[in-house]
């Protein structure tokens, strides 16, 4: 009797591992099978490449934007006049629905003046992702409110420096990484 | 399938019973072919058939469509223009699928307001219903892919549209969103899976068709009284019931037959009047259609997700409980779901112990409003975001919740509802007279 319950404890606890070991081992083998499914729809390695592009920004002319195509996605370059510079600094940064820089040119978690936006210390260029941050439309120029660019989806209006002041975007327009290689090229990424 | 009692199949020649003991198929499509359906049924019960009937009609308009569409983002536009004007009959077949979602979207909506009015998602039916919204969610998902494949500039802005509302979820939204499209924007790894799953989706369909019709077969069809099929004995059901072939069959085919010969006026002489000119030129990264709008049939949610924007108080409160995670744009996206989700809930929403709204006095009005509330919301989710549409988009949008959420489940406490017949066949013989019952080649009108 004590041999026999013995064996019987001993061959349930074995059964459970063995249980165990098999739903274990399925549930990683699925996973494994799973994962390169769901993976291969991330971005593959030539999308992935960092391109980066030189604009030619001599014949943009105060007042006028160029949109270029970097990365699949429309970058607005624009030369910015006086009024539109000084309406740009005029405004209350506490009146601005997001208070971040929103520029990856500079340091995490600048404020949201115009001077942390711009591409050059007199403020005339101006350089930010042409795709709103509602839901990705691209904002039409010299338009909205506030003169500077407007989203005809969702109707987001945006500053003369691109920033969020009435609509459903939650953020400014982009500062993507851009520098100056000399007085007329910019270079994005 | 098991059901309302009904009489069995049995096989008489020596064919028939050697393939039936083998694969019981022939008393399958038998038993579903005859299956014991309510003979009080009006026109609202016609809306199945049409959809079956598009779907089979997408499916074979698509499969051809394929043999000449390229999904490259060079060659897409060339390659449906390539189907209108070179490929024998190409733009009549194109036409019959574009429109063809219309006709499928129209006849959808039909047959779910069919079953919010008759209480047709009630107990028993909540996984009719369900799978029933299940089907809905996928067929948004092949309209909207679909309307991206001819790579149009609405095709193109609208990709960047509706993928954006999975950008808006908190924290996994960015990389959800490059998941989805494949790369940071709109471009040929997002044509080239949706072209995939536009082709996938339709098969999913067509099998969650099957479950939807198996699952109302088992409890029986609801009826414009919402009393149920007597279950007692074979004879007892027949006085309730007429066989699905031929008397539904007839009627449905006749009713398709009407309104396929509106679907061939609109296919043959307006084919566009239901799309965008703008999707007739080709997707250009670098420009936004100045009125982005998605097809008609999204319209009502698109309206939705227009109406809360930060300045609504309940988006600010939710703004402010959530610590900012939930933001306008997010707090959008959750509202045009849940507008879908709500409607799903509705089999435990409702409360009122009759089914059908025929003998609910009060849920006539308020569902009537739903019915307004609608099409209120398809206008304004076409018209621009200024003025006084913003007011009237939150309006329809606070009632379409409103309905589901509280009004759905206080009718059912404050309601005195109507005594409903005690049988169909006391129904069916109120209006055409015991004699015509069961016997007459007509069918129940």
């Amino acid at each position: 009797m004590h041999l026999l319950s013995h064996a019987d404890d001993h061959q349930g606890t074995r059964r459970d591992f063995i249980y165990y070991a098999t739903a274990g081992a399925g549930a990683v083998v699925t996973g494994a099978a799973v994962w390169p499914l769901v993976n291969q729809m991330n971005p593959s390695a030539d999308v992935l490449a960092l391109a980066s592009i030189r604009v030619d920004i001599s014949a943009i002319d105060p007042g006028t934007q160029l949109t270029v195509l970097w990365q699949g996605k429309p970058v607005f370059i624009r030369a910015r006049t006086e009024e539109e510079i000084a309406a740009a600094r005029a405004v209350d940064l506490s009146d601005l629905p997001d208070q971040n820089a929103e520029n990856e040119n500079s340091v995490v978690g600048a404020d949201a003046s115009d001077e942390n936006r711009a591409l050059s210390e007199d403020g005339v260029w101006l350089v930010q992702m042409g795709i709103c941050t509602h839901l990705g439309c691209v904002p039409l120029g010299e338009q909205g409110e506030f003169g500077g660019w407007f989203c005809p989806c969702h109707g987001s209006h945006y500053d003369t420096a691109g920033r969020i002041r009435k609509g459903p975007a939650p953020r400014n327009l982009l500062v993507p990484v851009a520098s100056f290689v000399d007085e007329t090229t910019i270079q994005l990424g | 399938m098991s059901g309302i009692p009904h009489d069995h199949y049995e096989p008489k020649s020596n064919f028939t019973k050697g393939v039936e003991s083998r694969l019981p198929i022939i008393g399958l499509l038998h038993t579903t072919l005859t299956a014991p359906t309510p003979k009080n049924l009006n026109w609202m019960w016609i809306w199945g058939i049409v959809l079956t009937f598009t779907l089979a009609l997408q499916i074979a308009t698509g499969i051809v469509l394929v043999m000449h569409y390229t999904p490259h983002v060079d060659m897409a536009f060339n390659s449906v223009e390539h189907i209108m004007r070179n490929v024998n009959g190409g733009h009549m077949i194109r036409y019959f699928h574009m429109n063809g979602a219309s006709l499928f979207f129209l006849a959808v909506y039909i047959h779910m307001f069919r079953g919010l009015y008759y209480g047709s998602y009630k107990a028993p039916r909540e996984i009719t219903w369900i799978i029933g919204m299940l089907i809905y969610i996928m067929m948004m998902g092949a309209g909207f892919m679909g309307y991206v494949l001819p790579w149009g500039q609405m095709s193109f802005h609208g990709t960047a549209v509706i993928t954006g509302l999975f950008g808006a979820i908190p924290f996994v939204g960015e990389s959800l969103q490059t998941l989805l499209l494949g790369a940071g924007a709109v471009g040929q790894p997002a044509l080239n899976r949706f072209f995939s799953l536009h082709y996938l989706l339709p098969f999913i369909i067509a099998g969650l068709v099957i479950v939807h019709i198996w699952a109302f077969h088992s409890t029986g069809n609801n009826n414009p009284t919402g009393v149920e099929v007597r279950r007692g004995s074979v004879a007892e059901a027949k006085k309730d019931t007429l066989p699905f072939w031929p008397y539904f069959v007839i009627k449905d085919l006749f009713a398709l037959a009407i309104i396929l010969t509106v679907f061939m006026a609109v296919v043959g002489f307006m084919p566009n009047y239901l799309g965008h000119p703008d999707n007739y030129i080709p997707a250009n990264a670098l420009a936004t259609p100045s009125h982005i709008v998605p097809e008609w049939y999204f319209l009502p949610f698109y309206a939705i997700l227009r109406a809360f924007t930060a300045d609504v108080w309940v988006v600010q409160i939710v703004n402010f409980l959530s610590f900012g995670i939930i933001d306008a744009k997010f707090f959008g996206v959750l509202a045009m779901f849940g507008a879908i989700f709500v409607m799903a809930l509705a089999p435990w929403l409702d409360t009122s112990s009759v089914r059908s709204g025929r003998f609910r006095p009060m849920f006539k009005w308020w569902f009537a409003l739903l019915a307004v509330d609608f099409v209120v919301l398809m206008w304004v989710g076409a018209m621009p975001t200024d003025g006084i549409y913003p007011y009237i988009s939150l309006l329809g949008a606070t009632y379409w919740f409103a309905y589901f959420l509280i009004i759905l489940p206080l009718l059912g406490v404050i309601e005195k509802p109507l005594t409903p017949p005690a049988t169909i066949e006391d129904d069916f013989n109120a209006h055409y007279g015991p004699k015509t019952g069961g016997t007459a080649a007509k069918p129940a009108e």
